[in-house]
């Protein structure tokens, strides 16, 4: 039924939009699709899941156990993209945007082996400080505690980066930097500061995201990251990259394709990425720059 | 170098690419409280010379000196904070900020400051049209207010030595006449200017004194009246 799908259309999507946000913010100032940002995600949730092994006796269940999973992924998360940033991008930040693309490439490949190899190949089970509950909606529909967390989360998570880009300084400087990165330099604005931030900032989306989508799975794999990061990007395409309201819409309405295609057509669960895509190109054919990817007109 | 130079170039050298030496040994200098032309023609290496002075380019040999401090190695964010802002040519506004959000831009480094908001109407009253569209995207103002725009949010840095590229360019008679009153205006403040145009006329009438910028070189410098009386500037700037 349509209402149940909702329900699962939106925490699907939700996921998608945050991992989504770290692809748009970085491309908005960079021009560049960080292809490590999957990567970081599935770093994220092995840094939750390493601090539930160190501190076990805090990560029981309940609030302190999530704020404490979602705390070490979004820290973890935000500064090892920072600092992939540092030492992968920002050196050849002034060569052809195909360099640093090779770059981020590379990373991606070199962080899923570490984890394969120094860590596991193997699914490892992932913490799951919630209760099987689920909740029946007014309509009818079954809201599980985990959806309604990932819901709550990312909504919550979005009202602060909206906060925070459209009234603070950083912000300011952030949006400043997304229009003319040198004319922000030319009044006085350290680049390279609002680039790291924004890496962070992205990062620590992505983090979120990791967790959740490895409390869906209830468990964490070396190459989690891969498939949530491919229809993220390509979120965040469909809606406009480089604009965050875009990254939102377009994760909100991926998660919606996959499953109402699951739902209501027949073999429509196998078939639910072909028809995502599809969507997607179609849609692409009509607005090559994205569903919000519209910039303002410059007059001259 | 004479006393009293804020801004001197000492024979400054700068390369584009590998090949094209766009300055070939420039020396010049700005006094505080000047207003100083540069003219010459395109590709001359008038916005090169901006380039270099503002750190976006970095000379491959000679020196530039702002304040007596040598300006090697320091980023345009770093140069700017020290008082030498540049006003790129194209305006270079952020389109997708407001008015106010690009003013704010400008005292970026200096949020918090107490004089900001006596500043933030000094600058509304010196362009009051900015005031009118503070809660426009800046990218829907018409030219002469991305002009505006892109002065006022200067200003709100506080320089001692504004530099201009190409204020005038693709601007009606009308909004020119404008923008060379706010020059003279922010100048009699106590603003030093550095004026590259390409309307010579009015850079000549607007400066004190000027050089002629001629393939990377300096072809002639003094007062600017005298230049503007001069046969070989007239015939080859003025069209006279």
């Amino acid at each position: 039924m349509l209402a149940q799908q909702i329900v699962n259309g939106l925490s699907l999507g939700a996921i998608y939009a945050l991992i989504a946000l770290g692809y748009t913010l970085v491309y908005g100032i960079l021009a560049m699709i960080n292809f490590a940002h999957s990567e970081v995600l599935m770093m994220g949730s092995f840094a939750a899941l390493g601090a539930a092994a160190l501190a076990p006796s805090m990560f029981g269940t309940g609030v302190l156990a999530l704020a404490g999973l979602f705390a070490a992924s979004m820290l973890a998360a935000g500064a090892l993209n920072a600092t992939i940033e540092r030492l992968a991008y920002r050196p050849l930040r002034r060569h052809s945007r195909l360099t640093p693309l090779i770059s981020a490439i590379g990373v991606s490949i070199i962080l899923q082996n570490a984890v394969f190899l120094w860590v596991s190949d193997q699914s490892l089970a992932f913490p799951q400080p919630l209760s099987g509950d689920a909740f029946t909606l007014p309509g009818g529909a079954q809201i599980s505690a985990l959806q309604a967390l990932t819901l709550a989360a990312a909504l919550a998570l979005m009202v602060l980066l909206h906060l925070f880009v459209e009234k603070t300084r950083m912000g300011r400087a952030m949006r400043a930097c997304a229009d003319d990165l040198e004319a922000a330099g030319l009044m006085g604005v350290d680049a390279d500061v609002v680039i790291a931030v924004t890496f962070f900032v992205g990062g620590a989306l992505g983090g979120a995201a990791g967790v959740l989508y490895s409390m869906s799975y209830g468990s964490t794999k070396y190459n989690l990251g891969f498939l949530p990061g491919a229809k993220a990007f390509t979120a965040a395409v469909l809606g406009g990259i480089g604009n965050v309201r875009g990254a939102v819409l377009g994760g909100f309405l991926l998660g919606f394709l996959e499953v109402l295609s699951a739902g209501y057509i027949p073999n429509g669960a196998q078939w639910r990425d072909v028809i995502a895509f599809s969507v997607l190109i179609l849609v692409l054919l009509a607005r090559p720059s994205g569903l919000l990817g519209e910039r303002v007109a410059e007059k001259v | 170098m004479s006393e009293g130079a804020l801004l001197s170039f000492e024979s400054v050298h700068a390369v584009y690419g590998k090949k094209i030496r766009a300055l070939k040994g420039v020396s010049l200098e700005v006094r505080a409280g000047e207003i100083v032309a540069l003219i010459g023609n395109n590709g001359a290496g008038k916005t090169t010379l901006m380039k270099t002075a503002s750190g976006l380019m970095v000379p491959e040999s000679g020196r530039v000196l702002f304040e007596g401090r040598d300006l090697a190695g320091l980023a345009p964010h770093r140069v700017s904070r020290l008082g030498l802002c540049l006003v790129p040519e194209g305006r270079r506004i952020f389109p997708r900020l407001t008015v106010m959000e690009n003013l704010e831009m400008g005292a970026y480094a200096r949020a918090g400051a107490p004089e900001l908001a006596r500043e933030f109407d000094h600058v509304l009253t010196l362009f009051p049209v900015l005031g009118r569209r503070r809660g426009q995207l800046a990218g829907t103002l018409s030219g002469g207010e991305q002009q505006m725009l892109a002065m006022g949010r200067a200003l709100m840095s506080a320089p001692k030595l504004l530099m201009l590229d190409e204020p005038s360019m693709g601007l009606a008679p009308v909004v020119v006449d404008v923008i060379f009153d706010i020059i003279a205006r922010v100048n009699k403040e106590g603003v030093t200017i550095l004026l590259v145009e390409q309307n010579a006329r009015r850079a000549l009438k607007a400066a004190a004194r000027a050089y002629v910028l001629e393939t990377g070189e300096i072809a002639a410098s003094g007062e600017a009246a005298r230049l503007l009386g001069d046969a070989s500037v007239q015939k080859a700037y003025l069209g006279l």
